[in-house]
This record gives structure tokens, C-alpha cells and sequence, in this order.
């Protein structure tokens, strides 16, 4: 019960947030310079007035703006995201296509730079002089300056195209025959180069603040009463440390989601991954406004979703937070 | 207090920017990161005068490696010399990271000013803006304006200002919620001072170092941000940057990793570097956080 009530506010908030995202949206077409009327029949080689005319009718762009922006709204939260006219499509199955692709990119990279990040951070906050802290620093500079794109292309050249370890491009190998397990051992194969370029940006940030909260937390009080009862070393960190200093690593993880999917963006060209970034660019190149504007509105349902599922980890880690409410 | 350790004799204050200086320089990354940082601006800034080979000209056949025939780097895939485009690149690369980390502080002052100042309503409303901008992906939002409102370098810039700006307009109002409280704010009141000279005259000042910190991470961020847009080939087609070097260069990448390397190199070097001059800063305005 005492989720609920939260989680409901949160919630309703979640919903007003995506449709200022709509609003945003339709605004931002409307102020552009161009139409959809302009779009069809440049499509069509040109078109005279009252043709263009005729296409301003049919799709209510004669109507007031307000009038306009209602029904967009309204078609939206019916799932409809209008039609993509360079893929003949409409846009909710181009994206819902594609979108798994770039969840399981995004998910990976982040679970893989958690894992790490956590890892490291813990082993290094307990010698804080070590060689793993140096390490720590080192690869957190990097990854903070380093463009991932570049990262990316870098690992490209070494362990596919120098060292052929790795396939160069893309998702499945169709040539791939065998069950399921074949398949998800091909789709790993591909998946491990960019994983590890876009979770180089975040493991580090991971791994330093687990590193200082960690360290934070083994100066309290009752890390000293756990070692006066005599408690082994690896007990203490795994079971009384660990669970305390996870809570800023996993606030910092949840606030990253824009970013991470601004990352997978860039990743995804540089592998020329089967996903919504590959989706995004091509149909920026071809003017696709519809659709542009389709995966501006699920990244952000994304970046909700991903919010409220922070939250909810959160109180499930965290005591403190679940009596505050 | 602060000069018991300076031996017997109480010398007076240094003037806090002195001391901020002080400290600035005794932190050898930093100052490091600052001397590679003018080194990148002087080159520039001088480099393309003394260094006359056009960019755009085709020179000499493509992909020619670094040191060869007197390019230092190299040649692109269209025979072009390529220290001639990385000089030409750093000053775009530096003049977007400049004036779109410019634009992110102007708003992000205003807003968080204006929220942290006062307070209620208007807090609610701008800090429900801000949290609506830090819910858009901000690579695909500037993608979405660049594609809509056209790649010119000015609006390349706007898209990079308007999706970044939440960090300053945080900071700064947790900064203005602070010290709107302090003692010397009140007594300005008291003396008859209006809201907007005890917003931008009496609190922004105190409020400034760690917004300055901000700002600089943010010419390092906006430096990325252009590069990934420009990798993309989002940016305005007829100039030359980092990014787009990297982008051009990478249809052929196996004869040209030296080309796609180097500009990479470039980047990561400057935004360590601002990086790192980023951290001297935040040390040397809060000493009391040195050592951690």
C-alpha cells in the first residue's frame, strides 16, 4: 500500500510530462519552415495551388492551431504517430520495429557498465592507493573525454577489421543457420564492440562515485560494530557495505537515460546497428518529419519509463526513501 | 583565522580572486590542462595564417599517410591536407564549444536565478521546464532542430545551448536558494535594494564559482556534442570540423585510420583539458574540498 500512493503521483506526472513532449513536437513542425503538403508533392514532382491545396484539406491544416495540436494529441494517445511517407509505413510500426534493437543495446551496455563500475569501485575503494583506483581515474577521464563515436570507430579498426575477432557491422548474420541458441550466440558476437563503447562513457562515472560512497561508508559506526563481532572482511563489504552504497550509483544510473540513448545514437551509426538512432538518422536525411518526430516521443517514453523504474529500485534498495514516501 | 599557519604576523586578506589563483596554480593538472588549452587556441587562432595550405584543395592523392611528402598528417580521402583541415576544425570546434556554452549559462543563470530567487509559483513552473528539457534525449532533440530549422552554424549552436542548459539552471538555483538567505542579502533589502539588483548584484556574484565550473565542463561538452553532430553529417556541409573530418574519413577506414585517429586525438585532448582545468577550478574555489 505504501507504494501506491507515490507511485500513482508519479505516474500522472510521467503522463503530463509526455504530452508537454507532444506539444513540444507539434510545435516545432508547425514553426518549421515546410508542410507535410510540401513533403507530398515534392514526392510527387510538384503540384499545382490547388492540389496543395486540396492536401492542406485533407490532412486539417486549414484548421486553427489549437484545433490542430488537439488532434494530434488525441491521434497520439491512440498509439497513432502519424505515416511515414519515404517508408510507405505508418511510424508506430517503423519505430516499435526497430525499438527493440536499441533496448537491448541500451539495457546491455548499461547492466555490463553497472556490473563493472560497481566492481571496480568497490575493489578500489578498499585500497584506495591501489593500482585498481589509479585505473578508476584513469579510465574515468576517458571515458568522459573520449567521443564515443570515436571510441567506437577505434575498436572497430582493432578487433574487427586489424583482428578480425569481432563481425564489423550490423545485428544477425543471416547466413547464421541453426536454433535459437545459434542466433543469440551471432546477435552477442555483434553486440560486444558496441556495448563496450557506449558503457566505456558510463562505467567510469559508475565506478568513481560507488568508489567514494563505498569508502564513505566504511568509516560509519556500524561497519566498526560488524568488525568488532569478528566478521570476515569480504562479509562486511558484500553484505553490510554494499546494499548502503548503492543507492547514489543507482540515482546517478537512472538520471543517464537521455544520455545513454543520446550515445546510442552515435553507436549505432558507427555499427551500423539495426536500431531507432539508425532509424532517426536516415529519416532526417530523407526529411521524414513524421517519423523524426515518432522517435523524439518513445525516447522520451523511454526516459520516463526508465525514470519511474529508477524510483521504484530505489525504494526497494533504500528503507529511508520507501518511509518518506 | 585563514592566516594563523602564515607565522606570527597577520598579514591582510589576500583579495579572494588572488587566493583563488593561488590555489589554481598549485594544482599541476590543472594548470597543465590550461597551458595545452591556450597552446590548441594559439594554434587556432595562428595556424591557418602561417600555415597557408587551403583546407578545400585537393593537394596531393588520398589517403596518403602522415609524414609523407611533407604532410605532417596526412591526406583525407579526397587528397586534402589534413593539418590544414585540423586547423580549420579547431577553430570551429572551439568557437561552438564557446559560444554554445555561453548561450547554456545565459539561460541557465536566468532560469535558476529566477527560480531560486522566487521561489513558489514561478519556481514550480521553471523547475517543471527544466525537468521536461532533461526528459529529451538531447542528442535526438538538437538532431530534430538541426533537421527542421536547418544545420547553420548558429543554429547548430542554439541546439546545442537549448538542450544543455538544465545542469546551470540547477546549480544555480540551489546556489541562489543558499544564499538568498544569508544575512548581507537581507541588509541589501533592507537598504532599499529592488529584486533585480539583488538577484544579478548582490547574490549572483557569490553564487558564481561553481556555476564557472559548470560553464567550463560545458565548453568541453559542447565541443563533444558539435563533433557527434557534425560525425553524423548534421552539421553545416560546407565547414570543416573535428567531427566531421572523422565522418568524412570513415567510408574508407581501413587506408585512413590515421584520419579518423588524429581528429579523435584533437577532441579528446582538449576536452581532458578543459576538463581538467574544470576540476582546478572547483578545487581552488572550495579548498576545504581539496584531498578528497
Amino acid at each position: 500500500m505504501k507504494f501506491l500512493k507515490p507511485t500513482l503521483e508519479r505516474l500522472s506526472y510521467a503522463i503530463l510530462l509526455l504530452i508537454a513532449v507532444l506539444i513540444l513536437n507539434f510545435s516545432m513542425l508547425h514553426l518549421a519552415p515546410g508542410d507535410i503538403a510540401d513533403t507530398i508533392s515534392q514526392s510527387m514532382g510538384g503540384a499545382d495551388a490547388e492540389t496543395m491545396e486540396q492536401i492542406r484539406r485533407d490532412y486539417g491544416l486549414d484548421q486553427p492551431f489549437i484545433v490542430q495540436l488537439g488532434q494530434y494529441v488525441w491521434k497520439v494517445l491512440h498509439f497513432d504517430l502519424g505515416y511515414s511517407f519515404f517508408y510507405n509505413q505508418p511510424v508506430t510500426t517503423l519505430i516499435l520495429a526497430k525499438l527493440p534493437a536499441t533496448l537491448l543495446l541500451v539495457i546491455t551496455s548499461q547492466v555490463v557498465a553497472l556490473v563493472v563500475g560497481v566492481l571496480l569501485g568497490v575493489y578500489s575503494a578498499r585500497k584506495p592507493n591501489g593500482l585498481a583506483s589509479h585505473f578508476v581515474t584513469l579510465v574515468a577521464l576517458f571515458g568522459y573525454a573520449a567521443p564515443v563515436f570515436w571510441t567506437g570507430l577505434l575498436l572497430l579498426i582493432a578487433f574487427s577489421l586489424k583482428i578480425p575477432l569481432f563481425p564489423v557491422a550490423g545485428m544477425i548474420d543471416v547466413t547464421v543457420e541453426g536454433g535459437f541458441f545459434a542466433k543469440a550466440f551471432d546477435i552477442a558476437r555483434h553486440m560486444v564492440l558496441p556495448v563496450i563503447a557506449l558503457s566505456s562513457i558510463f562505467f567510469a562515472l559508475y565506478s568513481r562515485l560507488c568508489r567514494a560512497s563505498m569508502m564513505e561508508v566504511l568509516g560509519s559506526d556500524y561497519i566498526r560494530t560488524a568488525k568488532a563481532k569478528g566478521l570476515s572482511e569480504s562479509k562486511i563489504v558484500l553484505k553490510h557495505a554494499l546494499k548502503n552504497s548503492l543507492s547514489p550509483v543507482v540515482t546517478l544510473a537512472g538520471l543517464q537515460f537521455s544520455a545513454v540513448i543520446s550515445g546510442a545514437v552515435l553507436v549505432e551509426a558507427v555499427f551500423s546497428w539495426p536500431g531507432l538512432g539508425t532509424l532517426a538518422f536516415s529519416a532526417i536525411i530523407e526529411r521524414d518529419t513524421p517519423t523524426i518526430l515518432g522517435i523524439l516521443f518513445f525516447s522520451a517514453l523511454v526516459v520516463i519509463v526508465g525514470n519511474l523504474l529508477t524510483d521504484l529500485v530505489l525504494r526497494l534498495i533504500d528503507p529511508r526513501i520507501r518511509r518518506k514516501g | 583565522m585563514e592566516n594563523k599557519h602564515m607565522g606570527t604576523e597577520v598579514e591582510a586578506a589576500a583579495h579572494p580572486l588572488a587566493e583563488t589563483a593561488r590555489m589554481f596554480i598549485k594544482n599541476k593538472a590543472a594548470v597543465l590542462g590550461l597551458i595545452v588549452l591556450f597552446v590548441i587556441i594559439l594554434i587556432a587562432i595562428f595556424g591557418p595564417i602561417f600555415y597557408t595550405t587551403d583546407p578545400e584543395d585537393m593537394v596531393w592523392m588520398a589517403y596518403s599517410p602522415p609524414g609523407e611528402e611533407g604532410f605532417l598528417f596526412g591526406t583525407d580521402y579526397l587528397g586534402r591536407d589534413l593539418l590544414a583541415q585540423m586547423m580549420q576544425g579547431a577553430r570551429v570546434s572551439i568557437l561552438v564549444g564557446l559560444s554554445a556554452a555561453f548561450m547554456t549559462v545565459f539561460i541557465g543563470i536566468t532560469v535558476g536565478a529566477l527560480a531560486g530567487f522566487y521561489q513558489g509559483i514561478v519556481e514550480e513552473i521553471l523547475m517543471r521546464i527544466t525537468e521536461f528539457f532533461q526528459v529529451l534525449p538531447t542528442l535526438l532533440f538538437s538532431m530534430v532542430i538541426v533537421a527542421l530549422f536547418g544545420a547553420s552554424l548558429p543554429m547548430i549552436t542554439i541546439a546545442i545551448g537549448a538542450v544543455s542548459w538544465t545542469a546551470v539552471a540547477r546549480i544555480t538555483r540551489a546556489e541562489f536558494m543558499r544564499i538568498r538567505s544569508l544575512e548581507y542579502v537581507a541588509a541589501a533589502r533592507a537598504i532599499g535594494a529592488k529584486n533585480n539588483r539583488l538577484m544579478f548584484r548582490v547574490i549572483l556574484p557569490n553564487a558564481l564559482p561553481p556555476i564557472i565550473v559548470q560553464a567550463a565542463l560545458m565548453v568541453g561538452s559542447a565541443i563533444l556534442f558539435e563533433a557527434g553532430l557534425s560525425f553524423l553529417n548534421l552539421s553545416d556541409p560546407n565547414i570543416i570540423s573535428w567531427g566531421r573530418i572523422i565522418g568524412d574519413n570513415r567510408v574508407n577506414i581501413l587506408d585512413s585510420s590515421f584520419a579518423v585517429t588524429i581528429p579523435g586525438i584533437a577532441i579528446f585532448i582538449t576536452v581532458l583539458a578543459i576538463s581538467l582545468v574544470g576540476d582546478g577550478l572547483n578545487d581552488a574555489f572550495n579548498p576545504k574540498l581539496r584531498g578528497r
